[in-house]
């Protein structure tokens, strides 16, 4: 720091005491504006350091002795913690298969390391508490400000580099290198497009679409085997994969998409609307699992109110009316899979989704005109 | 002195100092020692909270490093083979693999990572803590709002560290967050969907994020962090730490102990504390259980998910926006329910941020404050800050919403109508009471200065009346009580041009709503007139005076 003073300013504040009453009003306070503070003129001024209050171990041998041998006994102490540390590191090994041992080992090395940080540490603190001197000495501050000499000199050195170069005078060389800067680090940007390489499909086309597609049966989630209709009994609900979900090369981008739950409910607590009602099957309705919000999957089914809740935003859905929002921060109903049955009694979609699942998007919108 | 002894230290000084010449002659370290030796640093239990912080950030870095040696951040898909048995054969990304491996198979390796991630938390909490020391008694006042400004810098990057790192095991908690990011994300208007597939690198969760994030959270967060750290270290030597008000202490002075040796021992010492601390948590408690979880899939989740403490303030945030804020307008989604959100947690960052310009815009103080103000002496900033910590809180608690209705066994939706409304009315009660009890403080401050303290022993006088002596305060007490800033509201006054300006009439309405409730600090000229009442009082009454004299001799 240029603050050359520094050594010299430091005084011990007992030889000071009564020097330091320096009033509020010094070098800069006068100088500076105080703005809307107010500064009263019989305010009390600063009676200066209190006398100083030894300690016990600055009276008394024994004391200070006995806060010595506090000091050295808990750094040989953080010594036999180190010690143990190494020791239980291969005293406790862990044993394959055996959760319990890698429990042991963690705690005892644990212990060892943490006896010997905490010994250090309280030794030390005690050190400079009990025995360094404690008394408070005065360091002066000085303006933050640079001196009026170190400021004219650096205001100097600016003209001076100013005009050698020209850079004020100069204006096309001034501003042809400020054009050059701001441009080149934009190639630096550009060099990150292909975070998503361009030869990928565009991204609102890749939400707009899942796997699911018409014929594709309804699977169970993870086991991925089909589901009949007859097996999805009154009040139930599954937890549903398109089939053929376990071959796909993007195995978790298209579950996140793909997730759909099934439940059954008495067909006449269903409030269809006329063009949906080929959508389900005898009261076995099925919704994409993905949130609306910010894409959590809903997975709490409340089989009496036929409510939806999504654990992690609270958004609820119900299930009798097309899943519209009752509840919680998502504003859209979640997606329907339109479902059938095929020859074998299995469930099948439809066809996709009819609008992009999960979350909101820009462009969400203009997809859905499509 | 022995001479016996004699020798022996010559020859043991003689090594010492031939190896400081030999480092001298090559690096001027003598400068640094005499300018930074004896520097002085204040004390106060407050201002361990930055230290608390300081030292957490050293141990975070000791074990990262550490777990860089073992951890794999690849998303590439594994059987787990490893000790965990209830996970053995289950399909999973060699991140979260690697991570179970550091957990059960590598000794020592839980005890470090959950000093990792016991550490972060601490950093965080205590980044936050040193913020509120810091807000409350006013000293990012002139000369230090750039530091405070850095300091923001150090608190956003502290949470982008800790948001990617308990991403990179790749479990199932962590993978519901980074998918709650991604819904965040492209819930921007315009820009949102290509910044997702950028980050993601196509379609959630895809194959690159985990790596992606273990860049930013090894590598260009921490070299910023550690950059901006030292800027502000830098700038709390050149402005010299801020003290509170005392008797001895003044703006243009600095009191404590010097680095070498006391303060050296006290916070070397309070390093290996802190760092002990960590470990002994690391070693009895255990966090972030990801075999519990089980490895990320986009379907399962369980009930009571909940992110890391310092997330949930913006987690909250998302819950507590109440249904169909979203609207279809010229072709494109506008998607409010993440966007007003997203306004609200900004605002948490960048109203604190820019107060002190806020504040010095006010005041027009362009004194240089070294001396920390109790809170109490600032009513309206104290009640803004309560206000701001409030809403804050209110947010954080929404976090916990499904948890709130478990526990006390309420109805989810009215905790969250409750937290709705305790959002907008919380920190506007709050910021009522507080200013309050700071005036009420304040003003029994300023009785004592001016009356000075019940001694509890009752006189009575000579005419039967009966009355408690009180006993005054020596002059170091007293300081302590009538040393604050004092400021008083603008009186507008047209300018040279003879108009009063939109600016100064904006101006003239904070400083009233700041300092129109002002209680100036004593004066001399106030102790005087006050005893003068009690002279005329008393003077009829020479026991009581007598008393009185007595006490003070005594003291």
């Amino acid at each position: 720091m240029a603050d050359d003073h520094g050594a010299r300013d430091v005084v011990s504040a007992g030889q000071s005491a009564r020097s330091v009453a320096v009033p509020v009003s010094a070098s800069q306070e006068t100088s500076v504006s105080p703005g809307l503070g107010v500064i009263a003129p019989d305010r009390f001024e600063n009676p200066g350091i209190p006398p100083h209050q030894p300690r016990v171990t600055d009276l008394d041998p024994k004391k200070e002795k006995r806060a010595e041998r506090t000091v050295y006994t808990l750094f040989y102490l953080s010594l036999a913690g180190s010690v143990f540390a190494i020791a239980a590191y291969f005293g406790f090994p862990i044993e394959e298969n055996n959760i319990a041992s890698t429990r042991m080992n963690n705690l005892m090395i644990g212990i060892g390391i943490s006896l010997a940080l905490l010994a250090i540490g309280i030794a030390a603190v005690h050190w400079g508490k009990a025995l360094m001197p404690e008394e408070e000495m005065i360091d002066h501050r000085h303006p933050v400000i640079g001196s009026p000499a170190t400021r004219a000199r650096a205001v100097e050195i600016f003209d001076q580099a100013n005009k050698e170069s020209g850079l004020g005078r100069r204006s096309l060389l001034r501003n042809s290198l400020i054009g050059a800067l701001v441009a080149f680090p934009l190639p630096a940007i550009v060099l990150f497009r292909d975070l998503y390489p361009g030869n990928q499909e565009d991204p609102v086309s890749a939400l707009s679409h899942t796997m699911w597609k018409e014929g594709v049966r309804l699977t169970r989630d993870p086991s991925g085997t089909p589901i009949r209709a007859s097996e999805v009994t009154l009040g139930s609900a599954f937890h549903v994969i398109p089939e053929g979900l376990d071959e796909s090369e993007h195995y978790l981008e298209e579950k996140a998409k793909a997730a759909v739950l099934l439940m059954r409910l008495r067909p006449d607590e269903l409030n269809e609307i006329e063009e949906r009602k080929s959508w389900s099957y005898d009261g076995i309705v099925a919704y994409s699992k993905i949130c609306t919000h910010v894409g959590c999957p809903v997975a709490l089914y409340e089989q009496i109110t036929h409510h939806l809740l999504c654990p992690c935003h609270q958004s609820q859905f119900d299930v009798t009316n097309h899943c519209e929002v009752i509840f919680g921060p998502a504003a859209r109903p979640l997606p329907q899979l339109p479902i059938a049955v095929d020859d074998e009694g299995y469930l099948i979609a439809q066809s996709d989704f009819t609008e992009p699942v999960g979350p909101s998007f820009w462009e969400r919108a203009s997809v859905n005109d499509n | 002195m022995s001479t016996t002894t004699e020798p022996k230290r010559t020859r043991t000084s003689s090594y010492t100092a031939a190896a400081a010449n030999y480092i001298d002659e090559r690096t001027t370290i003598s400068a640094v020692v005499k300018e930074f030796g004896r520097k002085i640093f204040p004390d106060h239990w407050s201002f361990m909270l930055g230290e608390v912080a300081l030292y957490s950030f050293v141990v975070i870095l000791l074990t990262g490093t550490f777990l860089t040696f073992f951890y794999d951040p690849s998303m590439a898909e594994t059987h787990y083979e490893g000790s965990y048995v209830p996970l053995k054969g289950v399909e999973m990304s060699v991140a979260m693999a690697s991570t179970l491996d550091i957990s059960f198979d590598i000794r020592g390796g839980l005890l470090i990572r959950q000093i990792h991630h016991w550490g972060a938390l601490l950093f965080i909490a205590a980044t936050g803590l040193h913020m509120l020391r810091v807000f409350f008694t006013g000293t990012f006042r002139k000369p230090r709002e750039l530091n405070w400004v850095i300091g923001f810098g150090l608190f956003i990057l502290a949470m982008g560290e800790g948001f990617t790192g308990y991403s990179l095991p790749d479990d199932l908690l962590s993978g519901n967050g980074l998918r709650i990011i991604e819904g965040l994300v492209m819930g921007i208007p315009v820009i949102g969907t290509w910044i997702s597939f950028l980050l993601f690198g196509g379609e959630f969760p895809g194959t690159a994020i985990v790596g992606r994030l273990y860049t930013l959270h090894i590598l260009l967060l921490p070299a910023v962090l550690v950059a901006l750290l030292a800027l502000h270290l830098v700038f709390v030597v050149v402005h010299k730490h801020t003290q509170f008000a005392g008797p001895g202490r003044t703006n243009e002075n600095v009191l404590g102990v010097p680095i070498l040796p006391t303060f050296a021992a006290k916070a070397g010492g309070f390093f290996f504390i802190v760092f002990g601390v960590i470990v002994v948590m690391a070693t009895f408690f255990a966090i972030n259980p990801i075999w519990n979880y089980g490895p990320y899939d986009p379907s399962p989740v369980s009930a009571g998910t909940q992110p890391d403490w310092y997330i949930g303030f913006a987690d909250g945030a998302l819950r507590l926006i109440p249904p169909g804020l979203e609207i279809e307008f010229l072709n494109r989604t506008w998607s409010f329910n993440i966007l007003i959100p997203m306004v609200a947690l900004g605002a948490i960052i960048v109203l604190p941020m820019i107060y002190p310009f806020l504040e010095h815009w006010i005041t027009r103080d362009n004194r240089e404050h070294h001396i920390a103000d109790r809170p109490r002496n600032a009513p309206t900033r104290t009640g803004i800050g309560a206000a701001g910590v409030t809403f804050y809180g209110v947010l954080w608690a929404a976090a916990s919403s499904d948890l709130i209705a478990t526990h006390f066994d309420l109805a989810m939706e009215h905790v969250i109508h409750f937290l709705q409304a305790a959002a907008i009315l919380g920190p506007v009660v709050a910021y009522l009471i507080t200013k309050r009890v700071c005036l009420a403080l304040m003003k029994k401050d300023r009785e004592i200065a001016l009356h000075g303290i019940e001694s509890g022993r009752i006189v009575k006088l000579p005419g039967g009346e009966f009355i408690e002596v009180h006993e005054q305060l020596d002059d170091y007490d007293r300081w302590k009580l009538v040393s604050y800033n004092d400021y008083a509201p603008l009186m507008i006054r047209p300018n040279s041009r003879g108009k009063i300006t939109a600016a100064t009439r904006v101006r003239a309405g904070l400083s009233r709503w700041f300092f129109e409730d002002r209680i100036a600090p004593v004066t001399r000229r106030d102790v005087e007139l006050s005893h003068g009442e009690h002279h005329a009082a008393a003077a009829i009454e020479g026991e009581h005076q007598s008393a009185i004299g007595a006490d003070r001799n005594r003291h």
